[in-house]
């Protein structure tokens, strides 16, 4: 049983969030209710979401700095290692913590989560498959590769029973795998040759005088990535809630959703910067906060939403990512002041005197410093007394 | 992972600048070149709702203006 229509205009009609709303039809789908009881349970829920609403002027970065601050001095004792989610290696704990604040360009564990089409997610075999467009799978796993030192030959034999369970042709390698080894490893004084009958691929050093060059041919023939995506070194499939999904060591998501089979919307990476770049702003911003709130939840700690929201809306303000620091947030603040107080303080005052800047002292430190009244709850107020003169 | 980004027609900028009484300058920017911003065709100056799903209230609202990326 729904809601009956006309409280449900009510409802609808109130000003409430979306999330009250639906929990207060859901409470009273179920029950009977007259008119009067219903104008007073809603009166209840606007009033009680009206006094759990922050006030005006309340200093809310600094809540947020403290109810983040303190759960994070536990966890620095905790953990300092690492901790493995699926045979895979993450930074965990504080570490982690810090590389998101500190909007490093690259975390020192890139991972992904690759989510599935419907297709392919309850499919094992499937999956498997989509794993191994992903993983990035070098030479020498399809084949033989010999090093002839009297000819002067690397000779690859690929082996065309792996090819086909690996769903590539041989003959794409063969045409991949010279080109890749030019453009992405930067080797080029090589010849090959292509035996398209035998599935052979020979390669052959431009300078025949050294050995060296034949070995170093070698190494690159064995190493170059024929198959999947060369940022991502290893893949990961397992069974979760009843679905295959996959985890990488290693992210590449633009190459990713390029791939037969990964779910776009679900699949994500844990490097925020590359999230802004494929995704946009607010990606990142969602990306953000969920790595910030999974990695404190891990450690069993748990600090309200909001204040890792607010955290990852001040990082994402400008458009694109800030680190929480000198470099970021604290460092383009306007006031000299402010920014004196934070890190380096002699060269923001000399670079300011420098550039003769002003201080509009609008702020909370540059206030404090030169000992006004700051504007935040009740100093934010100002009230003129107009007295009434009884003449 | 991304949420609905819309234009905004300069009705609706107006209308939001007068509830909230402050200049599209104070908005939070996103750059010409973002992504979302791309798909949408947003040029700089527009401004863009944002609806995003959120943790605290099931839906919410944002606003962003589009700016162009300073160059480095």
């Amino acid at each position: 049983m729904t809601l009956s229509e006309k409280y449900d205009k009510k409802v609808e009609a109130a000003d409430l969030p979306v999330k009250t709303k639906d929990q207060i039809r859901k409470f009273l789908a179920e029950k009977e209710i007259t008119e009067t009881q219903f104008r007073q349970i809603l009166e209840r829920v606007i009033k009680e979401y009206k006094s759990t609403r922050i006030e005006p002027c309340e200093a809310v970065g600094v809540i947020a700095a403290q109810s983040i601050g303190e759960p994070g001095t536990q966890m620095t004792m905790r953990t300092f290692h690492y901790a493995g989610v699926a045979e895979i290696n993450v930074t965990l704990g504080l570490p982690r913590l810090i590389e998101i604040m500190d909007a490093r360009k690259e975390p020192s564990t890139p991972t992904m989560t690759v989510f599935l089409e419907e297709d392919y997610r309850n499919d094992r075999d499937k999956a498997r498959e989509v794993s191994w467009q992903i993983e990035a799978a070098p030479l020498h796993e399809f084949g033989d590769i010999t090093t002839d030192m009297e000819n002067m030959h690397v000779v690859v034999h690929l082996n065309t029973k792996v090819c086909e369970k690996r769903k590539i042709s041989p003959d794409e390698i063969m045409e991949v795998a010279p080109k890749k080894i030019r453009d992405r490893r930067h080797y080029r004084d090589f010849e090959h040759e292509v035996d398209e009958k035998n599935s052979t691929l020979i390669f052959s050093p431009k300078d025949k005088e050294s050995y060296q060059n034949l070995f170093q041919l070698a190494e690159h023939v064995r190493k170059v990535v024929v198959q999947g995506i060369d940022d991502i070194l290893r893949v990961v499939v397992r069974k979760e809630g009843g679905e295959y999904i996959l985890y990488t060591e290693g992210s590449n998501l633009k190459d990713v959703f390029d791939v037969a089979g990964v779910d776009t919307t679900r699949t994500r990476t844990n490097n925020i910067s590359e999230c802004a770049n494929v995704l946009g702003i607010e990606a990142a911003r969602n990306a953000i906060i969920f790595e910030a709130v999974s990695t404190l939840n891990e450690q069993g700690i748990l600090v309200d939403v909001r204040h890792l929201m607010l955290v990852a809306d001040m990082m994402c303000m400008e458009g694109e990512v800030k680190q929480i620091g000198r470099h970021g947030i604290a460092g383009e603040k306007e006031s000299v002041l402010s920014r004196a107080a934070f890190e380096v303080t002699v060269n923001h005052l000399l670079d300011a005197a420098v550039a003769n800047e002003v201080d509009e002292l609008s702020g909370v430190t540059e206030n404090v410093i030169v000992g006004q009244p700051i504007q935040l709850g009740t100093g934010d107020v100002k009230l003129i007394a107009v007295r009434q003169h009884d003449n | 992972m991304v949420p609905d980004h819309k234009i905004m027609s300069e009705e609706e900028v107006s209308a939001l600048l007068t509830t909230y009484n402050i200049t599209t300058e104070q908005l939070p920017k996103v750059f010409h070149d973002d992504p979302a911003v791309k798909v949408i065709g947003a040029e700089a100056d527009d401004v863009i709702r944002i609806i995003r799903v959120s943790h605290t209230a099931g839906r919410a609202e944002s606003f962003r203006l589009v700016v162009k990326r300073p160059k480095k």
